[in-house]
């Protein structure tokens, strides 16, 4: 009797020995979003990356996430996380930036990856993403399929993102149509669809035939739809809402970027970096080109493979700016911190 | 001439909801109920909207859907603030945080799928003249009826309307749920025709917007058709000129709509008699018959 009680004991210990060292070998990986994953847009495309992750590694990592986290919140989500025995964690949104160096300071062990901004620690990195590129793409189609020369572009604010991206648009449909037109209107919201909704229609009625918006809802898209004209969509593939009207949509898909990080943590290999990637890294990509001519498709994809092996730089110098100057080469500095329109964009950047 | 009437439609597009919901709650305070909830009421009324267009493929069920969801919410806040006497401020507020959250776990399936969209007829939406008609009937209803006038008597004096024995709970509750429904269809409006899509918080604060018109507007229907168009037209027009590169700066015109409108209501309502008669004296008391 005693004999077996003590190899059940053993067992048991060893048992629970196995389990302690499995969940001890898997790594923690933790996501801060700041929106709901189901907004179809940015928290949902960073939630595909948690997913990827989780395909990759299997057991060998363990997940978690927190949603809809407030800046105010923050703090509180990520030392929670930090508590709770992540071993790296990603916060998603530039408001993000301060709650995080704070934590990072007290969990010197823990790694930390912040999303669009651009302060850093001895445990703190930031990623981003060229979205710029996949504008370039973008203009080259509007000036091919534009029968006016026009486009209506709907803007969130001026920060050097959105004007980047303006930038990169103008510059890829002028190397198309150079008297290419664009009309911009600056509805001051990340997301109101009806608001976009209306700068659309009010846009296409101004004489522009192509939508382009760097605002989040899928409402220019519908209106493009509904009045027979093009527009292209935003952060994920929209094509279910705008079937005969999407031409392509910049997808930004952030699945390489975390599983390259959370194999370096695996490694041991991983240091604080400030990573931008771009259409090489398969960061930014193109959703499938549609309702266009077999020309314009090819020369979207020729572009598209020219800026993915690094022969095409859409901001290679000399590039004229609104004023007149030349700039002979615009360096990824001058992007991230871009406060000023290119020659032909018919429009004052509100400072 | 014809972008003129382009832009027409537009404009109409964008005043539409305001006009409903404006409408539904200056019913709501003539009788004396301050329902601070339109926020949330509209973005039911949306999500619901949606989801009856959805799931049946019937755009006009999701516009009854609205309505019910609208008078559900506002079913609830009848029951606390005129049965169990809460207070009317407070409880408006939470309805617009319950509703917004409600609505948020209610439409979680419904992101990412493209809506179902009222037909328009002969290029108008069906709802635009409902709303034109609706400024005319509830104008008629409340100065030509005798059941308006009782409305107006409650929200006026209820210890007066109580006396001569009329029931001031009763008016109230259906005030209440017609704020509701007008409301609730607001917000459809927004899922099923504006953008035909469902997305969290899509009313974007167009339920505060309509609660100021009423103020605004002392609480006369055709003071809120002006306020309600004209605020629709600043906002258009401020886009127009941003399309043409006028060169003013975009926060300024975003703003225009908002300066611009209380602004011009301001001045109509330079009669002060005017509008202190038409101020519904309870506004916001809550009524204990039998005292």
């Amino acid at each position: 009797m005693t004999k077996y009680l003590m190899a059940a004991a053993t067992a048991a210990l060893m048992l629970g020995a196995a389990s302690a060292s499995a969940s001890a070998d898997a790594l923690k990986a933790c996501w801060v979003y700041v929106g709901p994953i189901g907004d179809f847009g940015w928290s949902y495309q960073h939630h595909q990356g948690l997913e990827a992750v989780k395909k990759e590694f299997g057991d060998k990592v363990e997940t978690a996430y927190a949603e809809n986290v407030t800046e105010a919140d923050s703090e509180k989500t990520f030392e929670r996380f930090a508590r709770e025995g992540c071993k790296i964690i990603y916060g998603t949104s530039f408001g993000f930036m301060e709650p995080m160096l704070k934590v990072a300071k007290k969990f010197p062990d823990v790694k930390f990856e912040h999303a669009t901004g651009y302060k850093t620690a001895d445990n703190l990195g930031t990623y981003n993403a060229k979205f710029h590129e996949g504008r370039y793409v973008i203009g080259q189609i509007a000036a091919k399929m534009s029968k006016t020369g026009t486009a209506g572009y709907i803007v969130s604010f001026p920060i050097p993102e959105v004007v980047a991206g303006i930038n990169a648009f103008m510059l890829g449909a002028q190397s198309v149509n150079p008297d290419f037109k664009v009309k911009i209107v600056w509805a001051n919201t990340w997301f109101d669809p009806a608001k976009e909704a209306d700068a659309a229609k009010v846009l296409l009625s101004q004489g522009a035939d192509i939508l382009v918006q760097h605002t989040d809802s899928t409402a220019p898209l519908q209106v493009a739809q509904e009045q027979g004209k093009f527009g292209f969509g935003q952060a994920s593939d929209q094509i279910k809402f705008a079937p005969k009207a999407q031409l392509t949509a910049i997808v930004d898909n952030w699945a390489p970027h975390y599983v390259r990080s959370v194999q370096a943590v695996l490694d041991g290999s991983w240091k604080p970096a400030q990573v931008w990637d771009g259409m090489a890294e398969g960061t930014v990509s193109m959703a499938p080109f549609t309702n266009l001519p077999d020309d314009v498709v090819k020369m979207a994809a020729e572009t598209s493979d020219a800026i993915k092996t690094g022969k095409l730089n859409p901001f290679k110098g000399p590039v004229t700016k609104q004023d007149g100057t030349v700039v002979d080469a615009v360096d990824d500095g001058m992007i991230l911190g871009m406060n000023w329109y290119v020659k032909g964009v018919d429009d004052k950047l509100p400072q | 001439m014809d972008i003129l009437l382009v832009l027409l439609t537009i404009i109409m597009t964008a005043a539409t909801p305001l006009l409903l919901a404006a409408l539904g709650e200056m019913v709501t305070e003539r009788s004396g109920v301050l329902n601070l909830g339109v926020e949330g009421m509209m973005v039911m009324g949306a999500v619901a909207g949606f989801g009856g267009a959805y799931a049946t493929g019937n755009p006009w069920i999701g516009v009854l859907a609205s309505i019910v969801a609208g008078m559900f919410m506002s079913l609830l806040f009848g029951f606390l603030t005129l049965t169990l006497l809460a207070n009317q401020v407070a409880t408006g507020l939470a309805l617009t945080l319950l509703g917004l959250g409600l609505s948020a776990l209610l439409g979680e399936s419904f992101v990412g799928q493209p809506g179902v969209k009222l037909p328009s007829l002969g290029g108008i939406d069906p709802l635009v003249p409902f709303a034109l008609f609706m400024v005319f009937a509830v104008g008629k209803f409340l100065f030509g009826t005798k059941m308006g006038l009782v409305i107006r008597a409650v929200g006026n004096s209820h210890t007066s309307a109580h006396a001569l024995g009329y029931n001031v709970i009763g008016v109230r509750y259906v005030a209440v749920l017609f704020g509701g429904a007008m409301s609730g269809l607001a917000g459809g409006y927004l899922s099923i025709v504006y953008t035909p899509q469902w997305v969290e918080n899509m009313t974007a604060g167009r339920g505060w917007i309509a609660l100021a018109l009423v103020v605004f507007a002392s609480w006369l229907p055709f003071r809120i058709l002006a306020g309600a168009y004209l605020f629709g037209t600043i906002s258009i027009l401020s886009f127009v000129l941003q399309a043409q590169g006028s060169g003013i700066p975009s926060q300024f015109l975003s703003s225009l709509p908002y300066l611009g409108t209380i602004l011009a209501l301001v001045v109509i309502s330079g009669n002060k008699a005017l509008t202190r008669r038409n101020t519904p004296a309870s506004l916001g008391q809550p009524f204990v018959p039998d005292r």
